[in-house]
């Protein structure tokens, strides 16, 4: 107990030295002075050497910043600190510099040379830091420097670096807007960047650069596909986005055909009852779609890019973001065909359970799609029903949405929902009820006379606004067919007395006006009434009354002449110019004189024409001509950078242009010996397998130096995980169009394999986890407390393609301190080169290292004699299984069988073995194949077949692997390679991985 | 994309403001102050206000508007997703997310707000990550902060926003390794006058607070995935694992966090755990009402049904209310008309009454509306789809964690309309 005291009085009193600037300054701020002294003391403190003084002084700025107070006075005391060594200090400098830079210009040029170096720094979070402070200091000066910047950090090796320079390409855009052409350039070049890191920033870049540049698209086109699903989920609505646009252009309308269907007769009216009123453009749309096809006779085929799109951004339904969702349901909405926009309902029906902004947002884009597509949210209407808690915003959507689902079947359990909504307390939402009321019945016929009856009781109720809502409902509804109803105008011309919303009076009027002729003794009357009451009335109501007169003058002139005269009299002083000409006009128009032309001679047709029946229509209705989701459609109205969504085009644009270049890819593959860590990828499952499994990011910083820090490499053995295995998944019943897509993927994958780049990278400090196999190179006793392990990382070697990149990890056991640790090659056999990490300085007792090195073995399993020197020299040797010294390659079925065809004979090597009950599956069989080798699986059409292909690392020769399963886990290993010791041994190991 | 935000309190104060890109002046709010004048209730502010410059686009959590400035074309879903992950973080670092927590750590917030979005686009928004780069402020932390001058800001830096498990720290550690799983399901339901159910709907959550060392890879398989209709996960989850499996595989994030949400199948009937029987009647020329409901349980599969509370918005006629309560106690109040009775754990033996009479304005007409009955009530020990985890398997480590699971159903949105 009094400890916790304690710690509160401690947290009171440090808080209270941090929160002082808080507390006194409602005192201060009244008096100049002492402002200005206690900035003094700020000053001071700044200039102190004391970090925990600046922090101090730093974290009272900072506060008073975001009170929103001004702080630029102290820009120079606070700008000396950019470079304190102190993190703490540095960020909240960063955090004023970019507040104020722009109104101190000259001062803030200060700070740039401390960027200038970050930018240089070996660390990579360092420069990506340094340019986001640079990039974010909106000094016109500097944008030579920044654009430099970018520029360079754009081909930086850290991908983490690249995204922070895409990031800094729309601040820069908006600073000088004429640096366009340069920033797309860079636009261009970090949209063919292969991770996940990048993709939603650099898109989000271009979204605000250069969003009419879609040719830049093309060529990404099929790698943002896969990689969308491990994008972050910012970067995925941005992406969602962009793609939706791009789709629009390039592909054709897959509901061509099923409108062309309907036009047939076939069409089920009721699930896509909406269409009646589609819009001509459409509807010459389809006429063209339908000459075309006459044309042709050539059924629709999906673009298999275009259903690529569906398929991968499907998944992302199930995300906890609700933007990510709702990018998901507008893209499926624009570009589905009209069978699959189902699968969007449940989706959007859940973030329903969201908070209400949410909801509110969601609603909207529910409204707008159940008038196109209704059948789509039927099965969920329960889910609108409105709770008494929800706030008014949310109980008219939901009314919206229940309205536009009301049909034949569901009317009546919708009207039911409805009468209880009639007794809620909030008005505005019993308002909106009734006008919902009205566009059922105006909607279906049968239901018509129900909610007549219903409104006309409302008009006895005791609240007024709802009655003046009932009653200008009831006068839309009278106008469909008004003979049958002049018992309910007389009632309401009763209501004129009571009624005092302007509207609801208007409306009577109107109605009595129109069918006086129905209620002949009591229209004068009325007009009688509102004679007298005439100068007290809204404008509104002005205008109807004018509009009675004249009408009942026409139709009455023996009762009502006099008090048309009177009226018109009123009028004609009335303040409003309005209503003073509508008194002028009619005048002219219905009490004759010599004057008067021809036109009074069909004053009664111009006043008593048959008037069509409104149509109620939801607000909603074509808003879908917004792009669904996006602020304009919220708004109804084009908000600035609106990027219209385009119309699908009648003939679909090359689909070449997506293709990726392959020709030249496989023999710069063959060159490059960047190995896939496909043992990783095997062991450790993917994150989110992708249905093709090709989307896995690929790692891509290449670093010429060994600087690149531990957390860097850690992260990028992290990145390799996630990919796939699925392939097994999506191999059997796969339609034609389907085969042609992943063939199509293929080519993407080979794409990017091409320009993985080769890396050397440090053994990650902290290991995923066990699973690459680690060898002793040196015991600690016999090393005399120096412990080395090594593994091979199945990491590409970029400084010689010929060479396997071994890990090696370093303990210091002793208690003291190891320096200059380096390698030493001696005695290699022929042939066999090294070439060495860089030397160790220093090495700390008790701590860890982790250095790469690469060694050509010439494709033979003979060990590599090394020496080891620090202040000792040790002897050590590294020999690799033959497994590894191959690296994987890709091969289509077609290439494989080929392949396999000439490397036949003494070539190929067979054994037999009996499978362990527990590892007959595909899985288990995979997995342990590329455990004990590093080679790539090949795609095979038949399922209890399984291929692997790699080529040797020295010599390139083809190693084919074949393992087909039989009855009862009997199967068969086939190994073709030209090295025949390579393949003996190679068989020797995959059996002993399979039978183990 | 998001220029500035400001945060408003309930008194219509500016109390907050930031700004990532040029600076907008805080008279911007005037439009939101407009919008929230003329709306009764401070929830019917419409989200997306547009102004001649800028739209402002809201969420209210916690009595705290957090207003963003926008100025050109966003997807509107997103600034708010955005707005309510800010909310979530600040409740993580503070406990809570008041003006008052917000104000004591203005600084934290500061370089939270500053790591959380870069030039308007979302930069860090995973928790563990913010951690990694802010240490969440801790009275022990305060107190050394003092006393060394040492920082809140993380000295590492942040490897995990480089991974592809960002979600996840490196280099955990825990003496005592646990995972705890909460299976928490919500009842929706509107109960017409008559008893009988019009909608009702079962939302579910998994809740994890999972503190193992290393880089666990988890897997949890339920008795019966096939009452999940409808699943959103945490991006933690191996999708295609689920797809084909329905096993959840997954390598989980360091501390609290939901690991999925679902919605159980319509087709399924829902067992409505409580039964209400009310008679609440305002006779014309009277001036006054009778007030009497009773609770009770029913299908609980025998599990006692706590923490009830009731509380109904009575007419705006009703003066006060005098009524006997036969257990618990209720209040109610005469400003806002809103009466709510804690009635605490329903005993199936005495069930529980709440009787009495309301007076009325004097001559005032009989209201016309009656009112909902808004309930909420739990379960312990009991999911009422019925839906049962099988087993928990962890993968990629060697020690053994304490597993732990919970399972509550609560009410969600359970009105009763009478």
């Amino acid at each position: 107990m009094s400890a916790s005291s304690a710690f509160n009085e401690e947290k009171m009193g440090s808080s209270s030295v941090g929160e002082a600037e808080y507390a006194y300054d409602p005192v201060s701020g009244k008096i100049f002075s002492s402002d200005y002294n206690r900035h003094d003391d700020l000053k001071e403190m700044l200039d102190s050497n004391k970090d925990s003084l600046k922090l101090e002084a730093m974290k009272r700025i900072v506060a008073m910043i975001a009170r929103g107070k001004n702080a630029s006075d102290l820009f120079p005391a606070v700008v000396k600190n950019v470079a304190c060594k102190n993190i703490e200090v540095k960020k909240l400098v960063y955090v004023y510099l970019v507040r104020y830079a722009e109104e101190q210009q000259d001062l803030a040029l200060l700070s740039i040379s401390t960027f200038q170096r970050g930018l240089k720094d070996p660390n990579q979070l360092i420069r990506a830091s340094a340019l986001r402070v640079l990039s974010s200091i909106r000094v016109t000066i500097i944008v030579p420097i920044m654009m430099l910047a970018i520029k360079e950090a754009a081909s930086d090796m850290s991908p983490y670096v690249r995204k922070t320079a895409a990031h800094a390409i729309p601040k820069l855009y908006s600073l000088d807007p004429e640096q366009k052409d340069q920033l797309i350039e860079v636009i261009e070049k970090l949209l063919a960047d292969k991770t996940t890191l990048v993709a939603g920033s650099v898109v989000m870049a271009f979204e605000e650069v250069c969003p009419e540049r879609i040719d830049l698209i093309h060529k990404n086109y099929r790698k943002l596909c896969n990689l969308l699903i491990d994008v972050e989920e910012w970067g995925q609505v941005v992406i969602i986005n962009m793609l939706t646009r791009y789709a629009r252009t390039q592909f054709l309308n897959p509901n061509l055909n099923e409108s062309l269907l309907e036009d047939g007769g076939s069409g089920d009216k009721t699930f896509y009852g909406s269409d009646e009123d589609e819009d001509d453009d459409e509807k010459e749309n389809k006429e063209k779609a339908e000459a075309a096809a006459l044309a042709k006779r050539k059924p629709y085929v999906m673009d298999p890019d275009h259903r690529l799109l569906l398929r991968n951004t499907k998944p992302l339904l199930q995300s906890r973001n609700a933007a990510v969702v709702m990018a998901v349901a507008q893209l499926y909405f624009h570009l589905a065909p009209k069978a699959e926009v189902g699968v969007i309902a449940k989706a959007l029906v859940r973030l329903l359970r969201s908070h209400s902004e949410v909801q509110f947002v969601v609603l909207q884009n529910v409204a707008t799609m159940t008038i196109r597509r209704r059948g789509m949210f039927e099965p969920y209407l329960k889910s609108f029903y409105i709770r008494s808690t929800d706030p008014t915003l949310i109980k008219i959507l939901k009314l919206e949405v229940l309205t536009n689902l009301a049909n034949e079947t569901n009317i009546s359990t919708i009207l039911r929902e409805f009468q209880t909504y009639i007794k809620s307390m909030d008005k505005d939402f019993v308002a909106a009820t009734i006008q919902a009321i009205g566009r059922c019945a105006t909607n279906i016929g049968e239901v018509r006379d129900t909610c007549l009856n219903g409104l006309v009781q409302l008009l006895s109720n005791r609240d007024e606004l709802v009655v003046a809502e009932s009653v200008v409902v009831i006068k839309k509804l009278l106008q469909m067919q008004p003979e049958k109803h002049s018992d309910i105008i007389k009632h309401m011309a009763k209501l004129t007395d009571n009624i005092q919303v302007p509207m609801a009076r208007a409306s009577i009027l109107w109605l009595i006006g129109e069918y006086c002729e129905h209620v002949p003794k009591i229209a004068p009357d009325v007009l009688r009434k509102m004679a007298k009451s005439f100068t007290y009335e809204e404008d509104i109501v002005k205008l109807q009354i004018l509009n009675l007169a004249a009408k009942l003058y026409l139709t009455n002139s023996k009762q009502t002449k006099l008090l048309t005269q009177y009226v018109l009299n009123l009028a004609k002083y009335d303040q409003n110019y309005d209503i003073r000409d509508r008194a002028r006009f009619i005048r002219q128009l219905i009490v004759p004189t010599e004057k008067s032309g021809a036109l009074s001679k069909y004053a009664k047709k111009l006043f008593l024409a048959l008037k069509p029946a409104p149509v109620l229509e939801s607000p909603f209705k074509d808003r879908d001509h917004f792009q669904l989701g996006s602020l304009s459609h919220l708004l109804n109205a084009k908000a600035g950078g609106y990027q219209e969504l385009p119309d699908w085009p009648e003939a679909a644009p090359d689909p070449s242009v997506r293709n990726v270049e392959v020709k030249e890819s496989v023999p710069e593959w063959t060159k490059c010996s960047s190995r896939e860590k496909r043992k990783e990828k095997k062991v450790e499952k993917p994150f989110y397998s992708d249905s093709e499994g090709e989307s896995g990011p690929t790692e891509s910083a290449d670093s010429e130096t060994n600087s690149a820090s531990a957390s860097d490499s850690a992260s990028d053995s992290e990145q390799s995980r996630s990919s796939s295995e699925s392939e097994e998944s999506d191999e059997g019943s796969e339609s034609e169009e389907e085969k042609e897509n992943k063939n199509k993927k293929k080519v993407v994958k080979k794409a990017v394999k091409e320009s993985e780049r080769c890396r050397i990278s440090l053994l990650p400090t902290i290991t995923p986890s066990g699973t690459l196999k680690s060898y002793e190179l040196l015991h600690r006793i016999t090393g005399e407390g120096l412990s080395v392990e090594y593994c091979f990382g199945r990491q590409p070697f970029s400084p010689d393609a010929n060479m396997v990149a071994v890990q090696l990890q370093f303990t210091n056991n002793s208690t003291s301190e190891t320096k200059n640790l380096h390698m030493k090659d001696v005695k290699l056999q022929s042939g066999m080169r090294v070439k060495e990490f860089p030397e160790i300085e220093l090495l700390p007792a008790g701590d860890t290292a982790s250095a790469v090195m690469g060694i050509d073995f010439c494709d033979s399993t003979q060990a590599a004699n090394l020496q080891l020197t620090s202040t000792r020299k040790f002897f050590v040797s590294i020999q690799p299984p033959v497994g590894e010294l191959m690296r994987p390659v890709f091969l289509t079925e077609n290439e494989f069988k080929r392949e396999q065809g000439q490397l036949m004979g003494m070539n190929e090597l067979t054994e037999k073995l009996i499978l362990d009950a527990k590892y007959r599956n595909e899985h288990a069989i995979v997995q342990r194949v590329t455990t004990a080798a590093h080679l790539s699986r090949v795609p095979c059409g038949s399922d209890n077949e399984c291929r692997f292909a790699g080529r040797t690392v020295t010599s390139g020769s083809l190693v084919l692997v074949t393992v087909a399963t039989g009855e009862e886990g009997v199967a068969q290993l086939t190994v073709n390679c030209e090295k025949m010791v390579i393949g003996t041994m190679l068989v020797k190991d995959i059996l002993l991985a399979l039978t183990q | 994309m998001i220029h500035s935000l400001f945060l408003i309190n309930a008194s219509g104060d500016i109390f907050l403001e930031k700004h990532w890109k040029s600076v907008v002046s805080r008279s911007v709010c005037d439009y939101f102050f407009e919008a929230q004048e003329r709306a009764t209730e401070p929830e019917n502010v419409p989200p997306v206000i547009p102004t001649p410059h800028h739209y402002l686009i809201s969420v209210l959590r916690h009595r705290i508007y957090f207003v963003a400035v926008i100025q050109s074309e966003v997807p509107p879903l997103f600034v708010i997703e955005f707005l309510h992950r800010v909310v979530d973080t600040f409740q993580d670092y503070f406990g809570v997310c008041t003006e008052a927590a917000i104000k004591d750590n203005v600084v934290v917030v500061y370089e939270l707000l500053e790591e959380m979005l870069d030039n308007g686009f979302p930069l860090a928004t995973e928790s563990n990550i913010l951690k990694e780069l802010i240490k969440p402020p801790t009275i022990l932390r305060t107190m050394v902060n003092t006393i060394t001058g040492s920082t809140n800001v993380g000295e590492q830096l942040p490897t995990g926003q480089l991974s592809v498990v960002p979600w996840r720290r490196t280099g955990v550690k825990y003496t005592n390794n646990e995972a705890y799983f909460d299976v928490v399901e919500e009842i929706d339901a509107i109960i017409d006058k008559s008893g009988s159910t019009i909608t009702a709907e079962i939302q579910g959550v998994i809740d994890a607070c999972v503190k193992l060392t290393g880089m666990p890879d988890l897997t949890l398989s339920f008795m019966n995935p096939r009452l999940l209709d409808d699943v959103s996960f945490h991006p933690c989850v191996r999708f295609k694992r689920w797809e084909a499996e329905r096993i959840l595989s997954f390598i989980p994030p360091d501390g609290n966090f939901r690991l999925l949400s679902y919605h159980v199948s319509s087709q399924n009937l829902v067992a409505i755990p409580v039964y209400v029987k009310h008679n609440i009647t305002f006779r014309e020329g009277s001036s006054q009402g009778r007030f009497d409901l009773t609770l009770g349980p029913k299908q609980t599969m025998g599990k006692a049904v706590e923490s009830v509370l009731v509380s109904s918005q009575l007419p705006r006629g009703v003066l006060n209310a005098n009524l006997n309560p036969s257990q618990g106690a209720y209040t109610f109040d005469p400003v806002t008309k809103l009466l709510t009775w804690d009635v605490g754990k329903i005993n199936p033996q005495k069930l529980p009454n709440l009787k009495g009479t309301m007076n009325l304005q004097a001559g005032a007409s009989k209201p016309d509306e009656n009112p909902t009955i808004n309930i909420q009530f739990k379960i312990q020990q009991m999911a009422i789809s019925g839906l049962k985890v099988n087993r928990l398997d962890m993968y990629g480590e060697k020690y053994k964690p304490f597993k732990g699971i919970k399972y509550m159903t609560k009410a969600g949105k359970f009105q009763v309309r009478t």
